[in-house]
C-alpha cells in the first residue's frame, strides 16, 4: 500500500461516514436535489479549491482568492452597468486581470524570493481594495445573458438539478486532474513542493512553474468569480471575506500536504463536498447555529494536522527502521 | 600525462583556473578522463575537487582553461546544460526528490508523452527496464521516499545515465551506505565502465579508490599533483601526494602501553538499557582514552547514549569518585562532567545557521542556566579562544557553521564541549567524513586533552585510529562488549579477531 494514498482515504472514509450519519437521520438527504445543491452552492468555493491545490503542492499559499472573487464580482457588474458589453467579452477581460495578477504575485514570489504568505496577502489587500475603488455598494446584475445561465440546468434522474456552475465546477476539477498527474507542469508542480532547489538541479523550469502555478490560481479565481455572480446576481466588494480560507481548509481536509509535496485534486473535491454536507445537514436540522459548520470544520482541519503528522511520522520511522536492518 | 594513448580522451580539461575573492581555488589544473575508466578524484576538503567538479558541470564559471568532450570544446553553463552534453553527476546526499514516484524520478522532465498527456504506462514500463538494467526490481509507481539511501543512489545515478550517458561523476556516493550496498554500487559503476562510461568518483575511502578506479588524480590547494594508475601506486604514496607529509599515526603499530596513573574516578556497574546495550562494566581513570571498537550496529553509540543519558537505563549504577551519582537524562550528565559529541553532527550536533561562537557557547550556556547569560564579551572571547587552539578554519567567529568544512564543524562542536569543563568527554565517530588532515588534527588534539587530565571514551571504525590513541579499547558485538584489550595487545589483528570471531561464534 502506497503510503500516499492514505490521507485521500481518510478523505473518503470521512465523507461516507458523514453522509452515512446523514442519512441515518435524514433518510432525504441522499438524494440528487441535495447533491444538486452540494454542488451548486459550492461551485465558487470548489473552483478556487482546485487552483489552491495546485499552490499547496507546490509548498505555496494563495491569501488573495477570496478579495479576487470579490473584486471579479464588482468588476462584472460595473461594466455590465456602465458600458452595455455583453457580459462573454467582459468575462475575457477579467479572466485575463486575473491571471495576470497571480502571475505578478509568482513573479514576485520567484524573482523577489518572498514568501508566498506576504506576497499574496498584500494581493489579498490591494484586489479588496479595487473592488472598493470600482463600487462600495451592492451592484445588482440584470442582463437576459445572466437569467438564462441561471435557469440552465441538467435534471439529473430522481430530480435533481445539476446547474452550469455546478456543471463548470466538475470540469475544472477534472482539468485539474488530468493537469496535476498527466502533464510535465503538474509533475513540476509536485517537484517544486518536493524541494525547489532538488527540483531546479533537477531541470524543474522553477520560475516558470512557479508563475503559472499562482496565474492558474488567479484564473480559477477569477472564473470562480464570475460563478459567484451568477450564484448571487450581484457584485459586492464585501463579498466571500475569508473564503481563501475555507478554501484552504478544503485542500487540507482533502488530504493534502500543508507542507506541499503531496496531495490530490480529487481529495479537495471531496474536502468541499464534506464542507457542504456540514452545512446542509445543519440546514436539515434546523434548530444549529450555522457556526456549527465552522466548529466542525475546525475539528476536522484538526483531526487532518494530526493525521497528516501522524502519517510523516510513521513513514519517517519505518524508513529508519527499514535502513536500520539493511 | 597518462600513457592510456590508445584512445582518444572523453573529456580533457586543461589550464582550468577558478578564482574566489581571497583565494585561488583551482590554479590550472589538467585532468582527462577516458572512455570506460573509473577516474578518482582525490584531496583533502578545499584541495579544489568539488570547484573543479563544478567548473566541468558549469555550476561555476570558470575563470581560464578548456574544457574538450570528445575532442569538441565545451562551455557547459549549468548542471542542465552539462546533461544535454552528456555530463552527468550525481551527489552525496541524493538530489532527487522523496514525494515523486521512482518513475517520475527517472524522467522528470523528460516524460513520454501521448497528445500532450504524460503517458503513465509508457513511464512505468521504461522505468521498470531501466531499473532492471541496474538488478532493482522495485515498482516504479512507489515514492522514491520508501526506499533506501542505496536505492535511492542507483536511481540517481540511472537518471544521470539516461539523461547524460557519456560522463558520470559521483560526488562521494559511498558515504552514507553500509558494506553491502557499497558492493552492489561497486559493481553497478563497474557495468557501467563496461558500456564505455566514463565515471569521475570522488571518495573519502581510501581503500575503495584502490578498489574500484582504474586511475587517481590528486589534487592539494588548488593545484594538480599528479595522475597516477592505481595499480602504480600504494596508500602511503596517495596519502603523501593528498598530504604532502607522512601521517605519523599511520605508523604505530599498538595502542598505548603507559597505562593511565590512579584508580577510575568513573565506575559503571552492570549498567544497560534493555533493547540498547547489555549491561557492562566501565572504570575509567583520569586522563585515559578508552577506545571502543565494534561494527556499525553493534551498540557502541547505544553504550554512549546510555552512559550520556539520551536514553536512560534501567539497570546498573554509575559512581562519580565513589559516589553514586543518577544518570537519567543529559542534563543530569551535563551536571555530573560529562560531555557528548554525536556520530552525525549534521542531525544532532551543529546547529548550521548559528555562528561559530553561538555554537561554541551553547552546552555552557545551558549548563548555567538560561537565566544568566554568558556576557557577550566572554562569549567572544572564549570563542577566538578556541578557534586558535584548536585551530578552527574560519574568518571569523561571527560565521555560520554550516558554512564550515565537517572538519572544522566536528572541531566547534569539540570546543562546545570543551567550554563547560568536562571532565568525561564521549566522542562518537570524531573523525567520520572529514578530510585526512583534519583527522590527524583530531587526533592530535584527543591526545593532548587526556594529557591534560580529561578522560575520553572515542567511538571509532577506523581501528587504525584507535591504536594511535587509546589506552584500552573495549569490543562491542551484537550489543554486548565483549572484549578488552590493554596496551601491547592493542593492534588492529586482535580488535578485528574479536570482532570477527565474536561473529564467529554467533553463527555456530
Amino acid at each position: 500500500m502506497n503510503s500516499r494514498f492514505l490521507p485521500l482515504l481518510a478523505t473518503v472514509a470521512i465523507f461516507i461516514l458523514a453522509y452515512a450519519v446523514c442519512y441515518a437521520q435524514f433518510p432525504a438527504m441522499l438524494s440528487t436535489r441535495v447533491i444538486g445543491n452540494l454542488f451548486t452552492d459550492n461551485a465558487f468555493l470548489g473552483i478556487i479549491a482546485v487552483g489552491m491545490t495546485f499552490v499547496i503542492i507546490s509548498g505555496g499559499i494563495d491569501l488573495s482568492v477570496g478579495s479576487v472573487i470579490a473584486f471579479s464580482g464588482v468588476f462584472i457588474s460595473v461594466m455590465l452597468r456602465d458600458t452595455g458589453l455583453h457580459p462573454i467579452p467582459v468575462f475575457a477581460v477579467l479572466l485575463l486581470i486575473t491571471t495576470l495578477f497571480g502571475a505578478a504575485m509568482g513573479a514576485t514570489i520567484h524573482f523577489l524570493e518572498m514568501p508566498a504568505f506576504i506576497v499574496t496577502l498584500a494581493g489579498m489587500f490591494l484586489a479588496r481594495g479595487m473592488a472598493y475603488v470600482l463600487s462600495i455598494d451592492s451592484v445588482p446584475i440584470t442582463h437576459d445573458f445572466y437569467s438564462a445561465i441561471q435557469s440552465f440546468y441538467w435534471l439529473m434522474p430522481g430530480k435533481g438539478r445539476l446547474t452550469f456552475i455546478g456543471g463548470l465546477m466538475l470540469v475544472v476539477f477534472i482539468a485539474g486532474m488530468l493537469v496535476a498527474h498527466r502533464t510535465r507542469f503538474g509533475t513540476n508542480v509536485y517537484a517544486l513542493g518536493g524541494g525547489t532547489h532538488t527540483a531546479q538541479l533537477m531541470g524543474v523550469p522553477v520560475a516558470r512553474t512557479t508563475i503559472a502555478i499562482y496565474a492558474l490560481s488567479g484564473f480559477l479565481a477569477g472564473l470562480s468569480g464570475i460563478v459567484f455572480s451568477i450564484y448571487t446576481s450581484a457584485g459586492y466588494s464585501l463579498a466571500t471575506v475569508g473564503v481563501e480560507l475555507d478554501a484552504i481548509a478544503a485542500v487540507v481536509i482533502g488530504g493534502t500536504l500543508l507542507t506541499g509535496g503531496s496531495g490530490f485534486i480529487a481529495g479537495t473535491l471531496i474536502g468541499v463536498l464534506i464542507m457542504g454536507l456540514i452545512q446542509i445537514y445543519i440546514i436539515f436540522d434546523g434548530t444549529l447555529s450555522s457556526w456549527w459548520t465552522k466548529i466542525v470544520v475546525g475539528m476536522l482541519l484538526f483531526a487532518f494536522i494530526v493525521l497528516q503528522k501522524g502519517l510523516v511520522w510513521f513513514t519517517g520511522r519505518n524508513r529508519a527502521s527499514a535502513a536500520g536492518t539493511s | 600525462m597518462s600513457e592510456v594513448a590508445n584512445s582518444r580522451p572523453l573529456l580533457r580539461a586543461t589550464g582550468v583556473t577558478k578564482i574566489f575573492p581571497g583565494t585561488v581555488a583551482l590554479d590550472h589544473v589538467d585532468f582527462t578522463l577516458q572512455p570506460a575508466e573509473v577516474h578518482a578524484l582525490l584531496g583533502e576538503n578545499g584541495a579544489g575537487k568539488s570547484t573543479l567538479i563544478k567548473c566541468l558541470t558549469g555550476a561555476y564559471r570558470r575563470d581560464d582553461g578548456d574544457i574538450l568532450l570528445n575532442g569538441e570544446p565545451v562551455d557547459p553553463r549549468g548542471t542542465l546544460d552539462a546533461q544535454s552534453y552528456g555530463i552527468g553527476t550525481v551527489y552525496q546526499e541524493v538530489n532527487l526528490l522523496p514525494n515523486l514516484s521512482v518513475a517520475e524520478n527517472l524522467f522528470l522532465g523528460h516524460q513520454p508523452t501521448r497528445f500532450g498527456m504524460i503517458s503513465g504506462r509508457e513511464m512505468t514500463r521504461r522505468a521498470r527496464e531501466t531499473l532492471s538494467q541496474y538488478g532493482l526490481d522495485i515498482d516504479p509507481a512507489r515514492s522514491l521516499g520508501d526506499f533506501s539511501v542505496a536505492v535511492q543512489q542507483v536511481i540517481a545515478i540511472a537518471r544521470a545515465v539516461n539523461l547524460s550517458g557519456k560522463v558520470l561523476i559521483l560526488d562521494e556516493p559511498t558515504a552514507s551506505l553500509d558494506s553491502g550496498e557499497v558492493k552492489m554500487l561497486f559493481d553497478i559503476i563497474r557495468s557501467l565502465r563496461d558500456r564505455g562510461i566514463g565515471i569521475i568518483f570522488i571518495s573519502h575511502f581510501l581503500d575503495q579508490v584502490f578498489e574500484i578506479s582504474d586511475r587517481v588524480t590528486v589534487l592539494r590547494n588548488g593545484r594538480l599533483i599528479g595522475t597516477e594508475d592505481a595499480a602504480n601506486i600504494d596508500r602511503v604514496q596517495l596519502v603523501n601526494m593528498m598530504l604532502g607529509r607522512e601521517l605519523e599515526h599511520e605508523t604505530r603499530e599498538t595502542g598505548k602501553t603507559d597505562l593511565a596513573p590512579g584508580a577510575p574516578w568513573l565506575e559503571f556497574d552492570d549498567f544497560g538499557k534493555k533493547g540498547r546495550i547489555a549491561p557492562f562494566d566501565l572504570k575509567i581513570r583520569p586522563g585515559e582514552v578508552v577506545g571502543m571498537a565494534g561494527l556499525l550496529g553493534s551498540g557502541r553509540t547505544e553504550t554512549a547514549e546510555t552512559l550520556f543519558g539520551a536514553v536512560t537505563h534501567d539497570s546498573g549504577t554509575a559512581r562519580s569518585r565513589g559516589e553514586e551519582i543518577e544518570l537519567r537524562s543529559p542534563r543530569d550528565a551535563v551536571a555530573a562532567g560529562f560531555g557528548f559529541c554525536p556520530e552525525d553532527r549534521k542531525i544532532d550536533g551543529i546547529i548550521a545557521d548559528l555562528s561559530v561562537r553561538e555554537n561554541i557557547i551553547l552546552a555552557l550556556q545551558a549548563r548555567i542556566g538560561w537565566a544568566r547569560p554568558v556576557p557577550r564579551r566572554r562569549q567572544a572571547e572564549m570563542a577566538e579562544d578556541f578557534i586558535r587552539r584548536l585551530d578552527i578554519r574560519t574568518s571569523d567567529a561571527e560565521k555560520p557553521v554550516g558554512l564550515l568544512s565537517g572538519g572544522n564543524q566536528q572541531k566547534v562542536l569539540l570546543a562546545r564541549w570543551l567550554a563547560t569543563n568536562p571532565k568525561f568527554l564521549i566522542l562518537d565517530e570524531p573523525t567520520r567524513g572529514i578530510d585526512v588532515g583534519a583527522h590527524a588534527e583530531i587526533i592530535h588534539l584527543i591526545e593532548e586533552l587526556c594529557a591534560e587530565g580529561m578522560s575520553l571514551l572515542v567511538i571509532s571504525s577506523e581501528l587504525d585510529e584507535l591504536v594511535a590513541y587509546s589506552h584500552r579499547v573495549i569490543v562491542v558485538r551484537d550489543r554486548h562488549h565483549v572484549a578488552e584489550l590493554v596496551g601491547a595487545d592493542i593492534t588492529t589483528d586482535n580488535m578485528v579477531d574479536a570482532i570477527a570471531s565474536a561473529h564467529n561464534g554467533s553463527a555456530t
